[in-house]
């Protein structure tokens, strides 16, 4: 166990190189960050001084020694824009953005394993047929046209939710939080569920199919002739077995949400780090975006390294120790 | 019984933040809720030239000169300037100012401000161009100050109302992050920094003792909402009170509510069209008919150039694609500003003339161009770009348009890839100067002008009238030479110019707003309307 | 297909397969939508009464009309036009062409690479595992929005090049999903067996592996083709989707969407509901097709 975790850390660390190898080149082929940001009034000197000054005037692979000696000092740069460090900009957005993506993991699964389950169980009900249908919906609307129209609904005809931003927030170990405050909660209703509109249906279609399966497999026939009730085969051992491939992939999908909650957080001006990694990718600022894909490739390697050991758990027929 | 009192007391909560926030505007609002569109990067005021930040600058700090509604010179900090000889300016500045934190503004505090302007760190584009000319600086008494140049330079005065002037105690020693956080950000504007959250809003509150009046409402709240339909939902929501750079989409609708009014104004932003004049040979976005390059570059010629703008009707563009907030141009500048030549009208299209154009330059059956477009940067940029195709096209041109976002386009114009282009220019300060210097005139580093000449255009009469103007402190003089420089420009086809850009504002109905000219969104620009 | 003449009918797969399929009657309705819609897609020339990516054909003057106007061509808009006087039936009918290459076609080969790696990293394990799943680990934290700009950048716009930013973003969800289930199945007694047999890996990895983890891949597989369109869409609203000119259903909706506070609903209903008919009906047959395949659901 030891010895894979000691493994892991050490991919770990080759991964998180290769992004940033991957950021610089990117960036230096997409264009000039100095171009963007620089005021259209400002002729050659000024431009070469800020050139020089965002030490953009050494040729690439020295711009990139440079950031990996600052790195190794636990300095990931200073924003272009903003000139403030990276990672503080990121901690401040932070807990907006894990707020919203934990709660709308939760309200998926919440609403897609019931729903899941049920149509798993009497597949040809038309209660079943209308959620199935229901659930393709949920992730082939585009979520900027999914927001506008929430945003219509209930904020301007019903005027029953804020429209846009962050409610007020509690500070709870230098951070903010909205979500235990009532005004904090109603800001946070509509990204929420937008966000997990298309998570919702993931879930449904999983526990689905998963239980379609389960259900003809022998344990549970076995279980049947026991004697166990309907309810223990389904909510016990079914369950258990339906639940790796949903961990799984809402795993990945919780890293996605909040790495890349790009699109409802501009349509909802919420204040998270979707809206920096987008403002940063559109002014091509580099520290950020450096900074931010670090932490967001550790994050995936530690849900990956989780979504690896729950399946032993989960599953003992994989023993991540025998494998060589 | 009292546990239920709570719960009525918390529903009666829920029902009241649910309500309509119309009911609460009825009392005299002493608050005030903004939304805009461009973040706001820093409160240092700087830091980085940017409108958005210096709108935000505006509300905090005041320069000696400050800029009118139509971006005019106009007394700020300093309440009086005159050219003691061609190369020395005076300024007497406004006694009994104070700063946010009580301290009273001297010219110690303007020596210092000019100071520091070209050594912010880190700064992605520092105002230091505006001190560049000031050879030296010298503070006469507490209230009058004399800065130097080493050649005639008339525009000092507006040139220095990009300064805003800092608390010398306060800033002497604080960077930017101090700004950011409030702490340094101690101007003599009025407005008082309560709280930023980068990226989020910025709170405010008023300045009672401000010089030019106190403001009309005790708070502000200035939130970046970056998504256009999501802010125009917001003030249809009542969430907000005051929006910006209203789309244009929405403007029918908003026309329409009641409850909302509309401020708008024409601005400064000149949208046009750039062309590639650095090759004679080809250019890589127009080709023959059969797709093979076309030698030589069919731009160098003046009558290719007439005929792609006379091939546009910039009027069913303002009129179909801006839906009313463009006005058609031929020119940098709109009416009204120094330097605008009398006359000089948007070309009316004529398809006829510019086939007749073509086929006289030898392109009887046109060419193949690409127009490359931002499609993040401009109102309806993309979509202009598109009509434009339309119109090209039918003169015999086949056109294909290539939209891409801002980021990979400016790189692209700057390092002279492209053929054609769409792009814009808002000219600070309201004179032809400006446009005339960065645009057209040759690029030179030594006199750091051309530098947004994406086309490399070259016309050294041109130069010559821009450069007697520059050091011309006669007014009616450099206006006549600047008017000649444009005309020059224009009959040249330098650049196309297509139209000016309508500032747009939406706000409550309730609300009074003075817009400006150049996009600056202020809070000190709103008044509750008088009943 | 012609109809086998032999008296007696043999039991084929194949055979097996349609019967299961025809099992569901809503699996065949969508079949049928599925089928038009893709008939619709291909004749697009025939149909469309304008070429909507022909800027001659366009004119700004029949801008935003509503559906039912005449334009200057003299033909009626029974959809209503965009805000360059584009046709909205024509251009959905384009629109569809080009969100179903760009949908299926992205998550065919973003399958194809995914399973593939998925596969190998399940079955020889070790260092090749490592690696794959290292890469996977890398993909799927690199923003899609990234790697299109980068993509536009290098390559500059166009469909071919959407298509390949969403295989660079997608295989990643299918190399893990497929190793997941791989995992499992490969502990089990009929791969020891073909093991046992020294069956030639491929063989093993192929015939006795992929079918068995098929059904969690269709699943996915169906559900990215309606993510990949969606994407697509939300390109296209970032900017960086298909060229302005040849709009897909995404983009059409994303240029509509601006209007959807103004009441000119039109412009990206339409296209809306083009575009949840294509995806419905793609995942209803999906379904079923699944449920067919699955050899676990089978008596």
């Amino acid at each position: 166990m030891t010895v894979f975790l000691l493994r892991r850390l050490l991919q770990a660390i080759g991964v998180v190189l290769a992004m940033t190898v991957l950021v610089f080149l990117g960036v230096f082929a997409v264009g000039d960050p100095v171009e963007i940001l620089i005021s259209p009034e400002a002729d050659q000197l000024e431009r070469e001084r800020a050139i020089r000054e965002l030490g953009l005037d050494l040729p690439l692979w020295r711009q990139y020694l440079v950031f990996l000696g600052n790195a190794l000092q636990g300095d990931l740069g200073r924003s272009f824009v903003f000139n403030e460090p990276a990672l503080q900009l990121i901690y401040q957005r932070m807990p907006a953005t894990l707020e919203l993506a934990l709660g709308a993991t939760f309200l998926a699964l919440l609403i897609g394993l019931p729903l899941g389950l049920y149509a798993g169980l009497r597949p040809n009900a038309w209660g079943s047929r209308t959620i199935m249908a229901g659930s393709i919906l949920g992730f082939s609307l585009p979520t900027f046209w999914v927001g506008l129209m929430l945003i219509m609904v209930f904020a301007v005809q019903l005027g029953w939710l804020p429209s846009t931003g962050r409610g007020e927030t509690v500070t709870i170990l230098g951070m903010r939080w909205s979500f235990l405050t009532w005004d904090g909660l109603l800001h946070m209703a509509m990204p929420m569920f937008s966000l997990s509109l298309s998570r919702i249906g993931l879930v449904i279609r999983l526990t689905r199919s998963g239980v379609r399966e389960n259900m003809v497999m022998d344990y549970v026939k076995f279980a049947r002739a026991k004697g166990l009730s309907p309810n223990r085969i389904v909510f016990v051992h079914v369950f258990r077995n339906i639940l790796i491939p949903v961990v799984t992939v809402m795993g990945l999908e919780l890293g996605g949400t909040i790495a890349f909650s790009v699109v409802t957080e501009s349509v909802f001006a919420w204040p998270g780090m979707g809206k920096l990694i987008i403002d940063s990718i559109n002014v091509l600022d580099r520290p950020v975006i450096v900074a931010y894909l670090m932490l967001i490739v550790l994050m995936f390697i530690v849900i990956n390294l989780l979504v690896d050991l729950s399946y032993s758990v989960l599953d003992p027929r994989v023993r991540l120790e025998s494998r060589e | 019984m009292a546990r239920i009192h709570l719960a009525a007391a918390l529903v009666a909560c829920g029902v009241v933040s649910l309500l309509p926030r119309d009911a609460a505007a009825q009392a005299p609002a002493p608050a005030l809720t903004m939304a805009v569109g461009a973040p706001i990067t820093s409160l240092d005021p700087h830091y980085h030239q940017l409108s958005p930040n210096n709108a935000v600058a505006d509300m905090i700090f005041d320069s000696l000169v400050n800029r009118d509604a139509r971006d005019r010179d106009i007394p700020g900090l300093a309440v009086s300037w005159r050219a003691v000889d061609p190369t020395t300016w005076e300024f007497k500045l406004r006694e009994g100012v104070t700063f946010h934190n009580g301290n009273p503004f001297t010219a110690e505090d303007v020596a210092f401000t000019l100071h520091r302007v070209p050594r912010v760190p880190n700064s992605p584009s520092s105002f230091a161009l505006y001190t560049r000319p000031i050879t030296g600086v010298e503070i006469v008494d507490a209230h009058t100050i004399r800065l130097r140049t080493a050649a005639p330079y008339p525009l000092m005065p507006t040139d220095l109302s990009n300064l805003r002037i800092i608390d010398k105690e306060t800033a002497e020693n604080a960077t930017t992050e101090d700004f950011n956080s409030g702490r340094a950000a101690q101007g003599t504007g009025p407005w008082r920094v309560v709280e930023h959250r980068n990226g989020d809003r910025i709170e405010f509150a008023r300045n009672e003792t401000y010089w030019g009046g106190a403001p009309g409402f005790a708070r502000v709240t200035y939130r970046m909402v970056t998504n256009d339909a999501a802010r125009t939902a917001a003030l249809l929501a009542g969430d907000v009170d005051f929006i910006d750079q209203v789309p244009t989409a929405d403007l029918a609708r908003l026309r329409r509510e009641a409850r909302i009014t509309l401020s708008e104004t024409v601005g400064q932003r000149i949208i046009f069209l750039g062309l590639d004049h650095s090759r004679a040979g080809a250019t890589p976005f127009i080709t023959d008919n059969d797709g093979k390059p076309l030698e030589p570059n069919p731009l160098k010629d003046v009558r290719v150039r007439r005929a792609l703008s006379l091939a546009i009707d910039r009027h069913a563009i303002a009129e179909r694609v801006m839906e009313g907030a463009s006005t058609p141009s031929g020119q940098f500048l709109p009416a009204g500003s120094f330097g605008y030549v009398p006359g000089l009208e948007a070309p009316r299209a004529n398809p006829d003339e510019a086939r007749r154009l073509l086929a006289e330059a030898g392109f009887p059956n046109g060419f193949r161009i690409t127009l490359n477009s931002p499609n993040d940067r401009y109102i309806n940029d993309a979509r202009i770009a598109q009509a434009i195709g339309q119109m090209w096209t039918r003169v015999g041109l086949r056109t294909s348009v290539e939209a891409q976002t801002w980021s990979t386009f400016v790189g692209r114009a700057a390092r002279t890839e492209l053929s054609a282009w769409l792009i814009g220019w808002g000219s600070s300060g309201s004179e032809a100067s400006n446009p005339l210097r960065n645009l057209v005139a040759t690029i030179s580093r030594e006199k750091g002008w051309g530098a947004s000449n994406r086309g490399h255009y070259s016309n050294r009469a041109l130069d010559a009238l821009v450069e007697r103007a520059m050091v011309e402190l006669d007014n009616p003089k450099r206006e006549a030479l600047l008017r000649e420089a444009t005309q020059m420009a224009m009959d040249d086809v330098g650049i196309i110019p297509l139209h000016i850009q309508t500032n747009i504002w939406a706000m409550r109905r309730g609300l009074q707003h003075q817009a400006r000219a150049d996009e600056l969104t202020r809070a000190q620009d709103i008044r509750p309307a008088a009943r | 297909m012609s109809i086998s003449t032999v008296a007696p009918k043999v039991e084929t797969p194949f055979r097996r397969f349609v019967a299961g399929f025809c099992e569901s009657k809503v699996a065949i309705g969508g079949l049928v939508v599925c089928t038009l819609i893709v008939l619709a897609a291909l004749f697009a020339p025939l149909i469309a009464p304008q070429d909507p990516y022909d800027l001659a054909q366009l004119d700004i003057m029949d801008g935003r009309m509503e559906p039912g106007s005449v334009g200057g061509a003299g033909f009626t808009f029974i959809l209503g036009t965009d805000d360059q006087g584009r046709d909205m039936f024509s251009g959905i009918l384009y629109g569809l062409r080009i969100s179903l290459s760009v949908g299926v076609g992205s998550a065919v080969l973003a399958g194809l690479f995914g399973a593939t790696l998925g596969l190998m990293a399940a079955y020889v394990g070790g260092r090749t595992d490592s690696v794959i799943m290292r890469l996977v680990d890398l993909q799927l934290s690199f923003p899609a929005i990234l790697a299109a700009l980068m993509i536009l950048a290098v390559l500059g716009k166009g469909v071919m090049n959407v298509v390949i930013a969403l295989v660079i973003v997608e295989w990643a969800y299918y190399a893990r999903t497929v190793r997941g289930s791989a995992l499992v199945e490969s502990k089990r007694e009929y791969i020891e067996a073909a093991r046992g047999l020294s069956l030639p890996t491929r063989r093993i990895l192929f015939n006795h592996l992929l079918p068995n983890c098929l059904p969690p891949l269709i699943v996915v597989g169906t559900i990215q083709v309606a993510r990949a369109i969606a994407l697509e869409a939300t390109l296209s609203f970032l900017g960086l989707g298909v060229p302005i000119t040849e709009p897909s259903l995404g983009l059409l909706i994303a240029n509509g969407y601006e209007y959807m506070l103004s009441g000119k609903y039109w412009i990206s209903f339409y296209p809306g509901i083009a575009l949840l008919l294509t995806i419905v009906s793609i995942n209803l047959v999906g379904d079923q097709v699944r449920d067919v395949l699955n050899p676990r659901l089978q008596k």
